[in-house]
């Protein structure tokens, strides 16, 4: 009963979105008022039905209805109840519906929020984002309907996948979806946009904000996937290059772009034709990822269960989106940009040298994802594409980011002189060169370069961004007055660069300097490494709430004393018999002791992985500096809707930028 | 005219992931196809005094199938298998892939043996030179003995009417 | 060797997938050597896995292989080439430098040059250009903005 309400609150919200993607689009032609009104009420509905939808499917996992296909194929009677809820979007059809739900939250979102912006604008924008829930929408509900029932009802579900039963997994699709959601509105108001003719510093202004808040959850969802490679699949990675991975990722190297050319455009009314195109691409990137993750076009670990007829279905939806917008686009763009002049040396200049080398990093990493696929079509042979090659392209990238991304906030707008920005940063130069130098010193293994590279671009990074803070806070009349004159904005990009110079040291750091062993070792034996002397006590049997594990206990010491007593286990889940590491890691701030277990080798001997892990947090920290440091800049008060009812109210008449 | 760009390269792309739904992305075609077929000794199957070697493949066109009676697939493409001896048009043999001498034999005494030989590869070895990475695989030589065609996956009635029995024909044609 | 690899095998016998403490080195470089090489060759059976991580019975077989050949003296080009030969480009996570790659290993330094020459057009383009004062700029900006409410 409640899946069939649950299933009709998705057909009610498909009415919603045709009426919110239909009339104000058309109104807005015809300058009908109420076709323009019906915007907000529809974008609201929509939101309540997927809503209720979502809930009814909640529900039936909590209440393990089983008569539900979806439940039964992905929930179990001795699942915790937090991964009953987790599991509601852990399959394809699910997620989907998670994606839905993103949508309509999205949507009224920006139905409240946008009362201040002119109607026929506000008008269209919601209408794309109807638009484009009217695809989600149809799509599920003709393809991926995750409320069909059995006609048989098995007494128990197949269970979740035991790797998906993680507190990181659980929470990183919602996160990853809010991102992949939250482009949509940057895209359907540059759509708006186009469609209107107007592309201002107003439109960056009011594109900003939601781009940024859709960056920083892309920016959490990606951290909080790697983090939990590292944590569940037992081998102390945290980047695979793996197709989904990569579809994550592109949609978030282009966000980042087009939070920096946003800031252009609405400063210098400068690139609006590539923030346009920008904003664009990066919705097409975050459809596109969800083709390769559902049509079973590209392998993966991560790739739901695949099915070419809804490939075919989502490659339609991707040939009217992004080929409408980019026809559009090539139709409607502004041509040669009004914005202000500016010299080679400039914010601008690095700004765009930034964004290419941001483009060309999503660029490869399209190439490289789809190559396989593309050599396939071709007839040219199959070939793989993995990391080795991935990091030799990124590498050889990050040095041009990094130098960029020091140097572009200590630059002045429109025209600098080169001396006096080689001055400013003489001593960020200088130390980061020492830096380097030092980290190459024969000290090192041969892994040198890269390790001097490393940390010559971290150390620049970090150091470039605080001398243009210290230099900024310099102020004659002190310190605090100073401190308080910033903006949170500036603020908030600080956090973000010191993010990426905290992820590149984790990165080099813990690539070059980590240490593994295999070993084979009965109670009472140990093996040593870094310093840190690990002792096994040997295997005991346990039970969890839905699986039974070999619990190990490895006792850690440093110097005799004892630093953490680690229990990694081999679980096998009763329904998904699988055997499953769970690793054990003592977390800290400069490494990570982690170890799991292997296989039993008789008589009580087990194999096991240790793992000494430098400063691998500081990936996964500098992520999240960064989400923090973009929470920080939204929260900016000139994004305050108070402050710009209040001067609208103040300044009668004409349009004062807030 | 720049502006076309972008649509020009989706366009482009969207043509390829067109194709790219109808591939499996998962099967790895053979290396082996135009080469002669790699050189192996083993035991048979059915006596592990005796051998089976490429030299009994070689002078004739032949088949070479993969299988093991862990294999699902194997089970379900066995009639197809028989239905192919039956015809006399060539010797199969079989390559028992890392798998229960007992076992297999019982199979074979069971389910009927389509396979003239049968080589016994426990350990896998011989399975890599073939670039067998899963079962059921099928080879089928010439009799000069190089590899001319390899099926991966299950056999059925309709690929052995409309492929292999047409190009079983054409290859005995060639000697 | 084969009765090396035999009495190793009955020694595991009963074990569902050996780690990598099955295999002997004579030093930690060596180990090194054999974990960065199966590090980047593919489980073909796998969903995008490599040799290091899988679990599947043809990557231990596949492991052993390249741990013999390693033993035997060859270099990691000749052991990569020696599953080539059997199972194509497909094992190796690192693709080949050959002309059918060249488009793979060069596009992404070609794109980007393309761009750097793209950027550099258009900063030197966007100085000749004719410009507005700003001024006029915004009253052109706020005209337009009254018009369309």
């Amino acid at each position: 009963m409640i899946a069939e309400l649950g299933h009709f609150a998705l057909i009610l919200a498909l009415c919603m979105a045709v009426v919110q993607g239909v009339l104000p689009l058309a109104g807005s032609f015809t300058r009908n008022a109420n076709w323009i009104a019906s915007g907000r009420p529809a974008a609201y509905g929509q939101c309540v039905f997927v809503a209720v939808s979502f809930a009814a499917l909640t529900y039936a996992f909590v209440i393990d209805d089983f008569s539900v296909e979806y439940v039964a194929s992905n929930s179990n009677t001795l699942l915790p109840i937090v991964y009953k809820v987790s599991a509601v979007w852990s399959a394809h059809e699910g997620s989907l519906l998670l994606w839905v739900l993103m949508l309509g939250g999205w949507g009224a979102a920006v139905a409240y929020f946008s009362r201040n912006l002119p109607d026929i604008f506000a008008a269209r924008v919601l209408a794309i984002m109807g638009l484009v829930g009217i695809g989600f929408l149809l799509f599920i509900l003709l393809t991926s309907n995750p409320f069909a029932r059995l006609t048989l009802m098995p007494a128990e579900g197949r269970d979740m996948n035991p790797l998906l039963q993680d507190p990181g997994l659980a929470i990183h699709p919602p996160m990853l979806y809010m991102g992949y959601v939250g482009l949509s509105v940057a895209f359907s108001f540059a759509i708006a946009a186009l469609i209107g003719g107007r592309l201002d510093s107003t439109w960056a202004r009011w594109s900003r904000p939601w781009t940024t808040i859709a960056w920083v959850f892309l920016t959490i969802g990606i951290t909080l996937g790697s983090w939990w490679a590292y944590n569940e699949l037992g081998w102390g990675g945290w980047w695979f290059w793996d197709p989904v991975e990569n579809a994550s990722f592109m949609p978030w190297l282009i966000a980042t772009a087009l939070i920096h050319s946003l800031a252009i455009t609405e400063k210098r009314g400068a690139f609006k034709s590539w923030t346009v195109l920008l904003a664009i691409l990066g919705f097409s990137l975050s459809l596109l990822g969800a083709f390769l993750v559902r049509s079973g076009v590209l392998t993966s670990v991560h790739a739901f269960a695949t099915d070419p007829a809804r490939g075919l279905f989502i490659l339609l939806f991707l040939c009217v989106v992004i080929g409408g917008s980019l026809a559009l686009y090539a139709w409607r763009g502004p041509g040669v940009s009004r914005g202000g002049q500016f010299h080679w040396m400039s914010r601008e200049t690095l700004l765009l040298g930034n964004n290419l080398v941001l483009v060309s990093v999503t660029g490869f990493v399209l190439l490289g994802t789809l190559a396989p696929l593309i050599y396939d079509a071709l007839g040219w042979g199959k070939i793989s594409v993995g990391f080795p090659w991935f990091n030799t392209m990124f590498i050889g990238f990050m040095p041009f980011l990094g130098i960029l991304l020091g140097a572009g906030p200590v630059t002045r707008w429109k025209s600098d002189d080169p001396v006096g920005l080689l001055k400013r940063l003489r001593w960020a130069a200088l130390a980061s060169l020492a830096l380097a130098l030092l980290a190459w010193l024969p000290l090192y293994t041969q892994a040198s370069w890269q390790v001097a590279l490393g940390i010559g671009l971290s150390a620049w990074i970090g150091l470039a961004t605080l001398a243009g803070f210290v230099r900024r806070v310099r102020d004659p009349r002190g310190l605090v007055s100073a401190l308080r004159k910033q903006s949170r904005s500036y603020y908030g990009m600080v956090l973000a660069h010191l993010g990426v110079a905290a992820f590149v040291l984790g990165v080099t750091l813990v690539s070059l300097f980590g240490i593994e062993k295999d070993v084979g070792l009965k109670p009472g034996e140990s093996v040593t490494l870094a310093g840190y002397e690990f002792k096994f006590a040997g295997v005991e049997s346990v039970r969890g709430p839905n699986y039974r594990a070999e619990r190990g206990s490895v006792s850690v010491t440093r110097d005799g004393a004892l630093v953490a007593t680690l229990h990694p286990e081999k679980r096998r889940y009763f329904v998904q018999t699988q055997p499953m590491t769970e690793a054990a890691i003592d977390v800290g701030a400069t490494r990570d002791l982690y170890v799991s277990l292997g296989e039993p080798l008789g008589e009580g001997a087990w194999s096991v992985r240790v793992y000494y892990k430098p400063f691998v947090r500081w990936i996964w920290g500098g992520g999240f500096l960064a989400a923090l440091g973009g929470l920080l800049a939204v929260s900016d008060k000139r994004y305050r809707l108070s402050l710009r009812r209040k001067i609208r109210v103040k300044v009668a008449g004409a349009e004062v930028p807030a | 005219m720049k502006r076309w760009l972008p649509l020009g390269i989706f366009a482009v792309l969207a043509v390829l992931l067109g194709i790219g739904l109808s591939l499996d992305p998962r099967k790895v075609p053979s290396p082996l196809i135009g080469k002669s077929m790699p050189a192996f000794e083993l035991a048979q199957l059915h006596d592990a005094e005796r051998t089976v070697s490429d030299a009994d493949l070689r002078g004739e066109v032949s088949v070479l199938n993969v299988w093991g009676t862990w294999c699902a697939g194997c089970r379900a493409e066995h009639d197809v298998l028989l239905r192919l001896a039956r015809t006399g048009l060539v010797r199969i043999i079989g390559l028992n892939w890392k798998d229960d001498r007992q076992a297999a034999q019982q199979w074979l005494r069971e389910l009927g043996n389509p396979y003239a030989l049968s080589a016994f590869d426990q350990d896998g070895r011989v399975a890599i030179d073939w670039g067998v990475y899963g079962a059921p695989e099928t080879f089928i030589m010439d009799a000069t003995g190089i590899v001319r065609y390899k099926h991966i996956g299950v056999l059925n009635d309709e690929l052995l009417d409309q492929e292999i029995l047409p190009l079983l024909k054409k290859l005995k044609s060639e000697t | 060797m084969r009765f090396l690899i035999g009495a190793l095998l009955i020694a595991c016998a009963g074990v569902a997938g050996a780690g990598l403490e099955a295999y002997e080195f004579t030093d930690a470089a060596e180990e090194q050597r054999f974990k960065e090489l199966i590090a980047e060759l593919r489980c073909l059976v796998c969903q995008n896995q490599s040799l290091l991580d899988s679990d599947a019975s043809l990557a231990e077989d596949l492991r052993r292989e390249t741990y013999n050949l390693m033993k035997t003296g060859r270099d990691d080009a000749q052991i990569v080439q020696y599953l080539v030969d059997r199972y194509g480009n497909f094992v190796r996570y690192r693709p080949p430098l050959d002309p059918s790659t060249y488009l793979l290993w060069f596009g992404p330094l070609v794109l980007f040059l393309l761009g750097g020459f793209w950027v550099f057009r258009t900063v030197r383009h966007q100085r000749a250009a004719p410009q507005i004062s700003e001024a006029d700029a915004e009253r052109a900006a706020r005209l337009l903005d009254e018009e369309s409410k």
